[in-house]
């Protein structure tokens, strides 16, 4: 499966190694991580909680990674993205691309993750010293997204 | 029969996660069916008052006010996302 939304965490190197072994195609993998921080908006986060949209969250992604295939020459992509409670400097969301070379690669990992951002369904709860909170999206989010 | 899906905040806020709804037959659209869920009043105005940043999807896609809306469809209600 191209696109995987879990709660367990995920091994980068297992996952790099799947994506591209025994195709002696590629010579590019573009990989991006996403980690859970301790601040934000100056507040002290102790617990992030993940939530999506099962179905809807599936199919955005895997539409996300079609559009990627079908606008930069790569060979292959993987989404990983975790749900339910995470802690500061865990693993939330691994990206891969692999392609002949590393300029499509990189443009279509960047790609990926900023429409992930602003498009597919999942929503961030902070939990800090003052109570919990629903994380705002970001304009700066879509802009990133409308470069592409 | 429409199913009403909420989710992250609005689930929250509406105090429901799901429901399914028998709305009058002049509804066939995603505005119209949040007009009429406004005329329940109270936090279901508030949260789908118009220029609120509120998301709908039907039936898994990303839908616009006049996406058709019918018998059958799972309309979700959501925030704007915040992943990755």
């Amino acid at each position: 499966m191209p696109v995987r939304v879990q709660k367990a965490d995920f091994d980068v190197a297992r996952e790099i190694a799947a994506l591209h072994a025994g195709d002696a195609r590629i010579g590019a993998v573009a990989a991006f991580i996403g980690l859970v921080r301790d601040i934000s908006d100056a507040a002290a986060v102790s617990t992030l909680t993940l939530e999506h949209y099962p179905g809807m969250t599936e199919k955005a992604l895997t539409g996300i990674v079609d559009e990627a295939k079908s606008r930069w020459k790569i060979y292959d992509a993987l989404v990983i993205h975790r749900v339910g409670e995470l802690k500061p400097t865990d693993q939330i969301v691994l990206v891969v691309v692999t392609g002949a070379h590393r300029g499509d690669a990189f443009a279509a990992c960047e790609f990926i993750m900023d429409y992930l951002k602003t498009r597919a369904p999942f929503w961030k709860k902070e939990q800090t010293p003052a109570g919990e909170r629903w994380v705002e999206a970001r304009a700066s989010d879509d802009d990133a997204a409308a470069r592409w | 029969m429409i199913t009403l899906v909420y989710l992250a905040r609005l689930r929250e806020t509406l105090g429901t996660a799901a429901e399914k709804v028998e709305p009058p037959h002049d509804v066939g659209t995603v505005g119209a069916l949040l007009a009429w869920l406004r005329t329940r009043g109270g936090a279901w105005a508030a949260e789908l008052a118009p220029g609120r940043a509120v998301r709908v999807a039907v039936n898994h896609d990303v839908a616009k006010p006049d996406t058709p809306v019918k018998h059958g469809d799972e309309v979700a209600l959501f925030p704007p996302v915040t992943g990755g």
